[in-house]
């Protein structure tokens, strides 16, 4: 991307550079052009990586004192709650660390639908963004196992069991991820193990998903390229460095807010109640950040149904970029698929507020409303409008003024013309 | 037009949530409590700790145990903060099993500050039997497990009630106007004078049920005051260091001819 060969001044740097060309990296890293008119949804691909620096690092710190035991585990997190030095702390943040690593993944996720970062040619930055969504949510659900309370214990269950709904190997499959008949010790070691592995997981795929990005260069709010880049783009240092750790830091004012003042609202209180077998919680919930799917799961009457449903829930995502038949990247300038656009992102609430709620009366009815909508966006709404749209005019360039309706041909392209 | 988008959102989200209340009808909501640990800068009431601990000694500790604290975090900076001669006297006054010796016996000995609080029974199996197979739920972080936290805690002690005409309660069960199910197993233990407090505060059912709670939701988050502390610094540092770079970002991106 460069657009210069770098060379190190020192004979040392250039001795090195020329074995391992680390330093060439690092210049370019710097002075990637970047476009200049992103605007703070952009901000949250260095919050995620913040977040998942910031899980890693209090998680191994956790690890050195937990105890990976069903007799143990409760006891080993209070013994980390009362007797390690700051061990509250560690854990309040890698918990709520969680769940504000979803908040900033579903805003990066929504921000890419919404600029139509998904598009053509960051089709492989799209996909690999959504492989790390789906080893996020596994990592986030082994984690809430780890405290062994009543909800890691039932989650557990009722998670596992889905996939008994699998004709004929169903139950053998169930089995042996159990590790026993049931969740018990095996499955609790094992989740232990697995959520320990997954962010490294993460962390090489975020390596290959900001090496993709590198390739096309950022999309940008207007959703066109990069027409000149000396006046259309800034060096990634220092404009884009300090606009994201302006954002960062506020990020971190509510992180902390949550850490410090309320750092259990977001889980549930049953989870301080040790794990028992033999008394199921009046109502199992998943954490906030996977109630869509949840209510979506528990929008069919049939078990395996729900299942497949669910999962392509998540898997319709990956074949987004071929559903969007739009030529134009941005909402901004597709008056039809901005409103629809943001009835998916009530849906989406819609289905995350039912899923918290007990799947009878109204809230089925709606679940199954969501579920329907969820779906139909994707499969219908996307490809049909795309086609029938008609967009209003896109800018010439990023650094020429945004056109409104109806102003000058010469700076407007019609929108058939590639863009 | 995405300011109107978003204020739809708002407005169909409010609107759902107001669907709540369909959702629990049959339960009452927990009294409200003004706690002196409620905020951003909310603290424990050093006298009710230790008073709400005299109660949870000489009532609740008869069946219920605690048993992840220690004797030593009742003389920590942020608890009750008894002496240190109070803890060694507190911790002194249980006799603990302790061993095997080089004999290979259990033998028992006076409690240090050093050991978890004693456990009323030697195991859940014990505690379920003793109490008509109803397990008295170990109190550590009994606030913590409770939707409603401390005020559902002070309410349940306070809320038993003679059951309302049709309700019949087999033996050992107790109506309990804030328990879910309004079915409670636990014996109203509270009644006016039944402690003889070592501050001379009149020892009120009420008073008592909101000094132990306190005690219960120390006991729950140990950590509660210095967490609060160190938000209030935390979250100064990050707005000074916020304002800093947010003036910085605007320098910087004052040589390009775009917005921040």
């Amino acid at each position: 991307m460069s657009e210069h060969e770098y060379t190190p001044k020192s004979k040392a740097g250039k001795w090195f550079n020329d074995r391992l060309p680390l330093l060439t990296l690092g210049a370019h890293l710097t002075d990637y052009p970047t476009p200049k008119n992103l605007n703070y949804w952009w901000t949250f691909g260095g919050i995620l990586t913040f977040c998942l620096i910031t899980q890693i690092v209090t998680g191994i710190v956790l690890a050195m004192h937990y105890v990976a035991h069903a007799d143990l585990a409760f006891a080993s997190v209070e013994h980390i709650m009362r007797d390690v030095n700051y061990g509250w702390l560690i854990r309040y943040i890698h918990s709520n660390g969680a769940s504000m690593f979803f908040l900033a993944v579903y805003i990066h996720i929504f921000r890419s639908l919404f600029y139509g970062s998904y598009k053509s040619p960051r089709e492989v930055i799209w996909i690999i963004g959504l492989m790390i969504y789906l080893l996020m949510m596994a990592a986030a659900f082994m984690g809430y196992v780890l405290p062994w309370g009543q909800m890691s214990f039932w989650g557990a269950t009722v998670i596992t069991n889905l996939f008994s709904a699998i004709p004929l190997v169903g139950d053998s499959i169930t089995t042996w991820l159990w590790g026993a008949y049931s969740v018990d010790n095996p499955t609790l070691n094992r989740f232990f193990s697995l959520h320990y592995l997954i962010p490294f997981l993460i962390l090489g795929l975020v390596v290959l998903h900001i090496w993709a990005l590198h390739v096309p260069g950022n999309n940008n709010p207007v959703g066109i390229d990069i027409k000149k880049p000396s006046k259309d783009t800034v060096p990634f240092h220092p404009y884009i460095t300090i606009k994201d750790a302006f954002a960062l830091l506020v990020f971190m004012i509510i992180f902390a807010g949550f850490v410090f003042f309320t750092p259990n609202v977001l889980g549930h209180s049953d989870n301080y109640i040790p794990a028992n077998p033999l008394v199921t919680p009046a109502h199992i919930v998943p954490e906030w950040y996977l109630l869509p799917f949840y209510a979506i799961l528990r929008s069919v009457p049939d078990k395996l149904g729900g299942v497949i449903l669910m999962f392509s829930a998540i898997f319709i995502l990956f074949v987004l970029p071929w559903l969007d038949t739009s030529k134009v990247r941005s909402a901004v300038f597709r008056p039809i698929y901005r409103q629809f656009f943001w009835i998916l992102v009530i849906d989406v609430l819609m289905l995350g507020y039912v899923g918290a709620m007990p799947a009878e009366g109204i809230y089925l009815v709606l679940a199954r409303v969501g579920t329907i909508y969820y779906f139909l966006h994707f499969i219908v709404v996307m490809p049909v409008v795309g086609y029938l749209e008609k967009t209003d005019p896109i800018p010439m360039s990023i650094s020429e003024p945004v056109l409104t309706g109806g102003t000058e041909p010469s700076l407007a392209r019609k929108v058939n013309d590639k863009v | 037009m995405i300011k109107s988008n978003i204020k739809l959102l708002v407005l169909s989200f409010l609107l759902l949530i107001s669907l709540r209340p369909l959702q629990s009808a049959e339960m009452v909501d927990p009294i409200k409590v003004d706690w002196s640990f409620k905020g951003l800068t909310g603290k424990f009431d050093r006298a009710s700790l230790q008073r709400g601990f005299q109660v949870y000694k000489e009532v609740c500790a008869s069946c219920h145990s605690m048993q992840y604290l220690s004797y030593r975090n009742l003389g920590e900076p942020g608890g009750p903060e008894f002496s240190e001669q109070e803890v060694k006297a507190i911790a002194a006054s249980f006799e603990i099993e302790d061993g095997p010796d080089s004999q290979g016996e259990m033998f028992t000995r006076p409690g240090k500050p050093s050991d978890k609080f004693k456990s009323p029974y030697p195991n859940v199996q014990a505690a379920t039997a003793a109490n008509g197979g109803a397990y008295p739920p170990d109190m550590s972080v009994l606030v913590k497990a409770r939707k409603g936290g401390a005020n559902y805690i002070y309410s349940v002690l306070v809320g038993y009630e003679d059951p309302p005409p049709g309700v019949t309660l087999d033996d050992g069960v107790y109506y309990n106007k804030y328990m879910a199910g309004n079915k409670i197993k636990m014996p109203n233990n509270l009644m006016d004078g039944l402690v003889e407090y070592a501050d001379g505060t009149e020892s009120t059912v009420d008073q008592m049920a909101k000094d132990v709670t306190t005690f219960l939701a120390w006991a729950a988050e140990p950590e509660l005051e210095e967490r609060h502390k160190t938000g209030v610094k935390v979250i100064i540092y990050l707005v000074l260091l916020t304002i800093l770079v947010y003036l910085s970002m605007k320098k910087i991106w004052s040589r390009v001819d775009s917005e921040v």
